[in-house]
């Protein structure tokens, strides 16, 4: 099946000379969940603005079910249903004019029906009369989203949605994400909160300084680059490494009672009985041992601090 | 053509002005009333007649033009800048439809409150003076040619301005001066002869006159220079917002 967004060597830099995005490429599947992480300022809003028409890439194309973006804009823009980053509303509307107003704007005509249903899922049928800027944060943002969704379209990006957002409207999210999901909508979402992407993505991308540094299926990139920590407490606390233990990759914790050792998942082996012999050599008696896998946040951190 | 949101915006737009219906009413009822009192009754009774009309009657022209100027401006520049300033405008720009169906809407709107409040004052007029109405068809197409060209300057303002105060500042420094030198009030004339000729530069006195004209068939300059004048500056301003909307002048990063 071809891409459903085809983003071809972007580079985008800004009128005031600032590099945003430094050639990307990325191919986006119909039907995946793609979580773009990043610190601030990597160039995810440039990235995602890029490909809805709000910012002109300074070279490359962006293509969304194998239309443009530049020249069959009505197009590729009708599929597109983009919540911005920032609470950007407007003050003296109704939340359902507004909600109207989007999918009005998106060429199509008015369907009150599936309006109010989007409104109840989201919450906010009780609150369709109520002025916007009435709302609280966390209500705005729900509007964001039924403006995005209100044309039904088949690619949804959300930028940064759990920024700043309390726990119902989190969950509220992810259920809407999961029906989207089950219908068929590609998503793809902005975060520096890894957690949502190892909860939710089928894939992650790691956008660092305008460059995207890999992109992968969220599981095999969890194992392939994951690592595994062994924690051994030991009985009597060490000043210092034992001569004896100096050819693993050590390192001594919690007042010289733990030792750290740190391993490779992938390596052929893991060293990990011979450390135990050798600690036994050295005369040390053990307390406990626990192993933990390192998760995508350690993984995310080790990439970015990779980077040339 | 994407006419639904053309409809959209355009719809926004006017619900806009009906969320200050009272005052979208009432205040050019108000000052038009106030033109009269001070202008029509005070002076007028010193002045009588200018050009075989009674001065009460040549003003009247004169005061729409005033307010449809002002406020041609003023809705379009607004409604285009508060997206802006606010943000909301990623939406539009997001959106399938095309820059021209953008000025359609917002600037189809715009000169639609004008020709509403244009025609709320000379209803207004009607009861302090006795109008005449020489040519209503010329009178129409002066009404909305200016309506027009006004909101699209209006709107090139609206997308150059990038603070409240530069949005309000080309209204006040430059339109209300041309429209009080344009010969709202008085006939040119009635000027000593050195300004006559600095008045033949204010492209304003063009469209009052142009407009006093089809009412009565008085004119400071040739109805067809009045026309010419406006249609040259409806031009311009087309070709302005052509070039925002080729380079994305302000509206794209
Ligand atoms: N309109 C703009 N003009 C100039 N620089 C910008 C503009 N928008 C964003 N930038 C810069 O581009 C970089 C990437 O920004 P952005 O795409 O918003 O990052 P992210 O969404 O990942 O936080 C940042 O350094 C930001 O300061
Ligand atoms: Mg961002």
């Amino acid at each position: 099946m071809p891409p459903i967004v085809s983003i071809n060597r972007v580079s985008k830099r800004y009128a005031s000379g600032h590099q945003a995005l430094t050639d990307v490429s990325l191919d986006i599947a119909e039907g995946e969940i793609l979580a773009l992480l990043g610190p601030n300022g990597a160039g995810k809003t440039t990235l995602i603005s890029t490909i809805c028409g709000i910012v002109t890439a300074s070279s490359g194309t962006v293509t969304v079910a194998g239309y443009d973006n530049v020249s069959d804009y009505r197009k590729t823009r009708e599929l597109i249903g983009l919540v911005p980053q920032e609470l950007t509303l407007g003050a003296f509307d109704t939340v359902w004019n507004s909600v109207s107003f989007s999918r009005g704007l998106f060429g199509k005509r008015p369907h009150p029906a599936l309006l109010e249903e989007l409104l109840k899922e989201l919450s906010l049928w009780e609150k369709r009369d109520s002025m916007l800027m009435t709302l609280s944060g966390g209500m705005k943002r729900r509007v964001l989203i039924a403006k995005a969704l209100s044309h039904e379209p088949r690619i949804l990006f959300l930028d940064e949605p759990t920024a700043g957002v309390d726990v119902e409207l989190r969950k509220d999210m992810w259920r809407l994400v999961e029906r989207l999901r089950q219908s068929g909508v590609t998503i793809i979402l902005t975060t520096h909160y890894i957690e949502e992407a190892e909860e939710i993505a089928d894939r992650v991308g790691v956008i660092d300084g305008g460059r995207l540094l890999l992109v992968d299926d969220k599981n095999r990139l969890m194992h392939e680059m994951g690592r595994k920590q062994l924690e051994i407490e030991l009985k009597q606390p060490l000043a210092a490494l034992p001569a004896g233990l100096d050819r693993w990759d050590l390192s001594l914790a919690g007042d010289g009672s733990r030792l750290i050792y740190t391993y490779d998942t992938q390596a052929r082996s893991t060293g990990i009985t011979a450390l135990l012999q050798a600690i036994h050599d050295a005369g040390l008696s053990l307390k406990d041992l626990k192993s933990k896998q390192s998760s995508l946040e350690e993984i995310f951190v080790d990439l970015v601090n990779m980077k040339p | 053509m994407n006419w639904h949101a053309v409809r959209v915006i355009y719809k926004f737009e006017m619900l806009r002005a009906w969320h200050t219906l009272l005052q979208t009413i009432l205040s050019p009822v108000i000052s038009t009333s106030l033109y009269f009192v001070v202008f029509g009754a005070a002076i007028g009774s010193r002045i009588e007649q200018v050009e075989g009309v009674s001065y009460g009657a040549f003003i009247v022209p004169g005061l729409i033009m005033l307010s449809l100027l002002t406020q041609s401006i003023s809705n379009a520049s607004f409604g285009i800048y508060f997206p802006r300033f606010t943000g909301t405008i990623y939406e539009v720009l997001s959106a399938p439809i095309s820059f021209y169906e953008i000025l359609l809407g917002y600037v189809g709107a715009a000169a639609s409150k004008s020709l509403i409040i244009g025609t709320i004052i000379l209803v207004t007029a009607g009861f302090f003076v006795e109008l005449r109405i020489a040519h209503p068809l010329w009178m129409l197409a002066f009404l909305i040619l200016t309506c027009v060209s006004f909101s699209l300057l209006g709107f090139i303002i609206g997308i150059w301005a990038d603070s409240f105060e530069k949005l309000q500042l080309i209204p006040l420094l430059v339109i209300t001066p041309l429209v009080f030198l344009g010969g709202s009030f008085y006939s040119v004339e009635m000027l000593p002869p050195a300004w006559q000729t600095v008045t033949l530069f204010n492209p304003v006195l063009y469209l009052i006159s142009g407009f006093r004209w089809s009412f009565f068939e008085v004119a400071d300059v040739s109805v067809g220079l009045s026309l010419f004048m406006i249609l040259l500056f409806l031009a311009i301003c087309s070709a302005i917002v052509w070039w925002m909307f080729k380079s994305g002048y302000r509206l794209k990063q």
